[in-house]
């Protein structure tokens, strides 16, 4: 039936052989994007079922089946890494969005020096993440002259050595620290394209300020809001500057992420079985991680809207 | 066609003319002098090009190791750790050098490889063949600050104890002011706080396997050991050395915040240097600490070595660079150029520590260094027999992973997150995962 119907509906121009459509124009491209992103991400599939070590005579690499991925799971350290994982990201993102949604809602107000003042704020966005690693770790956190132990001394108290009494909350600091601005700069445009009628229709409705944010501009927020979570899930799964260079994953696996963990089983220990299993566990964990966030906002904001 | 023809001749001609050899190496201090000294190389050997591939130390190894492992040939000259020759050897990645040097005569009577010190040559060969040159190695030692020392009302011997150290830091203790007793690694890492911890745990008595390749990590050796780490560095201790490593030491140490600090001797040149510590008048030096348990292993060794993979088609050329690079000739470059004798790279021969010029220039140090690097021996560096080479780690290709496995558990317990108890038995049950795994325990 189909088989019939298509000759009859096809443009009488085309006779045989190849058409040339512009889908056919995006082959090579496509193709160029399956070589270069899928290709790595097989290989990594395939090595996680072979035992691999580089220091390791390349003859003796044998196929150990899932082997790879159950030690991962059996190992109770290793749950407390990709806890570890969670924690950071969901800490960040809660502290990012709730600054980064204070800053904008105030940066949305005109007031003198508005322009100074937001570059001020975007700029520790820009610190590469090493750098804010090290500045962090010698010059604000050190326990013998960072500047946090200075101010706490001034103030009467006693220094803390913050990344080994509190290594996970320092580092979600720093991480924050960095990632707010990003938060800010998205919510700002989402709020700076509320219209302001909308906002006076509803306080001439009598609606007091939480009203109005709950049912004003947080539905209104619900793309800047995804732009965010989604952008800041990605990227704060992926932290390893920060904690290669304040914590080195500890103490103990304290602050040990997948991404560090990875990096320490092939660049340290040249596993590549293990590492490329641990590899592929963190990319479902971010598809799924992604998958689950957007659903909950889409759900939260919308139901409230209307 | 003519066009084509007189390129490829050019090709043809060039190709046969120079060789040229790529040389990978670290971003140390050291080797970063040694790739600005390219041009007096190439003005022996006009007829060699060098490219250099530098990276920091654990870039450098997984580059490397990918390379030869998979005999890709990217590199001519290697620059390897004693960690990794004997490993690499037993794998067939490098080509021996004692076969070159036999085939070289007028090479090998200017490059004298008797002059190399014995233990460091110990620690290249493998079954009577050596497999790399060392470019410089260091072993352990105690920096003291003698100001420190001296209103303390105590003075430090030339071969001290672990318990006349912890009563020392226990005396200069003063956190109030910013004054620690004692600074040592705590960051975790087998390059890190284990390269440190296992030399204490030697001198305690410990070691890391039994002949059978038992784990011993819950012995009463390494409990020992580790509660008076834990002790020692809680009560006279900078407060969260967790995060100290060889670089925050050595930042703390050379402020005058520690009282004494144990660790690798190429601290003392930089300890001693105006421009990065404030404390060159009043640091002192002694070997490092014996404990309770045997006198050996309380020095560790490490040495970064020259050695040409087996993957290379330029061997002779590379030969050239490596007997040119670790030669006495060198040496003497690398003073001459930096106008400093203590500047050049220390650990591998006995002449310069035989040399009237940098006895006058390190001369504070330089014996200590010598004797901490002779008394090295990664053959014997336990109470126990070991069936393993190496002082501060393992020469297994697992080490890597377990040391620093390890170095996490050790630290948690530093931090108070875990016993001293729970941290061994957790380290026990990895070290036996690794024998097994490995298939060393029979």
């Amino acid at each position: 039936m189909t088989a019939q119907a298509i000759p009859a509906s096809s443009p009488p121009t085309t006779r045989q052989g190849f058409r040339f459509t512009p889908s056919v124009m995006m082959w090579p491209a496509l193709l160029y994007l399956i070589l270069t992103t899928q290709a790595p991400f097989f290989l990594t599939i395939y090595y996680s079922f072979f035992q691999r070590n580089l220091q390791l005579p390349m003859a003796s690499y044998p196929f150990v089946g899932l082997d790879n991925y159950i030690g991962l799971f059996k190992d109770p350290q290793n749950l407390s890494v990709i806890w570890n994982t969670l924690v950071l990201t969901g800490g960040v993102l809660i502290i990012t969005l709730v600054l980064g949604g204070l800053l904008a809602m105030l940066l949305n107000r005109p007031f003198m020096g508005r322009a100074l003042v937001r570059t001020i704020l975007i700029s520790s966005f820009l610190i590469m993440p090493v750098v804010t690693a090290v500045v962090w770790k010698n010059l604000l956190l050190n326990y013998d002259y960072g500047f946090f132990s200075w101010l706490i001394k001034a103030l009467g108290g006693s220094p803390v050595a913050w990344l080994t009494v509190h290594p996970m909350a320092t580092v979600i600091t720093m991480v924050s620290w960095e990632w707010t601005p990003f938060a800010m700069l998205i919510l700002l445009t989402g709020l700076q394209s509320l219209p302001d009628d909308q906002i006076e229709a509803a306080r001439l409705d009598g609606a007091n300020p939480w009203q109005e944010f709950r049912h004003i501009v947080l539905p209104h927020w619900t793309q800047a809001l995804e732009v965010v979570i989604l952008l800041e899930t990605l990227n704060v799964l992926q932290v390893y500057g920060e904690i290669a260079i304040s914590t080195a994953g500890g103490p103990g696996v304290a602050s040990t992420n997948l991404p560090y963990y990875i990096s320490q089983k092939l660049l340290v220990e040249g596993n590549i079985g293990v590492g490329s299993a641990a590899g592929v566990v963190a990319v479902i964990l971010t598809n799924l991680l992604a998958v689950f966030m957007l659903r909950l906002i889409n759900r939260n904001t919308q139901v409230g809207g209307h | 066609m003519k066009r084509f023809a007189l390129l490829s001749a050019l090709l043809v001609g060039t190709a046969a003319q120079a060789a040229t050899i790529t040389i990978a190496t670290v971003n140390n201090p050291d080797m970063v002098t040694m790739q600005k000294l390219t041009p007096e190389f190439t003005k022996k050997y006009p007829d060699i090009q060098v490219k250099w591939v530098v990276l920091p130390e654990n870039e450098l190894r997984q580059k490397v190791t990918l390379d030869v492992a998979s005999g890709a040939g990217s590199f001519d000259v290697a620059t390897v750790g004693a960690y990794e020759v004997p490993i690499w050897a037993k794998n067939g990645w490098l080509n021996p050098l004692t076969p070159m040097f036999a085939k070289d005569a007028a090479i090998a009577k200017a490059y004298n490889l008797n002059d190399i010190i014995p233990g460091v040559r110990g620690a290249l060969t493998v079954g009577g063949n050596l497999y790399a040159v060392p470019f410089y190695a260091e072993s352990s030692m105690t920096f003291y600050n003698k100001d420190l020392f001296k209103k303390a009302g105590i003075t430090m011997p030339v071969q001290p104890t672990w318990q006349q150290v912890q009563g020392f830091a226990a005396k200069i203790n003063d956190p109030k002011n910013g004054v620690y007793g004692i600074c040592l690694r705590g960051l975790p890492g087998w390059g890190e706080n284990m390269a440190f911890f296992t030399t204490m745990v030697n001198t305690f008595g410990g070691r890391w396997y039994d002949n059978n390749w038992q784990a011993q990590l819950n012995s009463p050796a390494w409990k020992t050991a580790l509660n008076f780490y834990v002790d020692m560095m809680k009560k006279s201790g900078p407060p969260g050395a967790t995060s100290n490593g060889f670089t925050e030491n050595l930042t703390l140490m050379s402020q005058g915040k520690c009282g004494m600090w144990v660790d690798a001797t190429v601290a003392a040149g930089l300890l001693s240097d105006a421009s990065s510590s404030k404390i060159v008048n009043s640091v002192g030096f002694a070997n490092a600490p014996v404990g309770p348990g045997t006198t050996r292993g309380n020095h560790w060794y490490w040495s970064w070595n020259l050695a040409i993979p087996k993957s290379t088609k330029q061997a002779d050329a590379a030969f050239k660079f490596l007997t040119w690079a670790t030669s006495k000739e060198y040496i003497a470059l690398v003073a001459k150029t930096k106008g400093n004798w203590a500047a050049v790279p220390p650990g591998t021969r006995t002449s310069t520590y035989t040399n009237a010029a940098y006895k006058k220039a390190a001369g504070a140090f330089s014996s200590l260094v010598q004797n901490a690097i002779n008394s090295a021996d990664v053959t014997k560096a336990t109470k126990d027999a070991v069936p393993y080479t190496g002082i501060q780690y393992v020469a297994i290709p697992e080490f890597q992973a377990l040391g620093t496995q390890v170095g996490q558990y050790v630290a948690g317990a530093l931090s108070g997150q875990t016993t001293v108890d729970q941290a061994l038995t957790q380290a026990q049950d990895a070290a036996n995962k690794v024998a097994k795994d490995g298939k060393y325990q029979k």
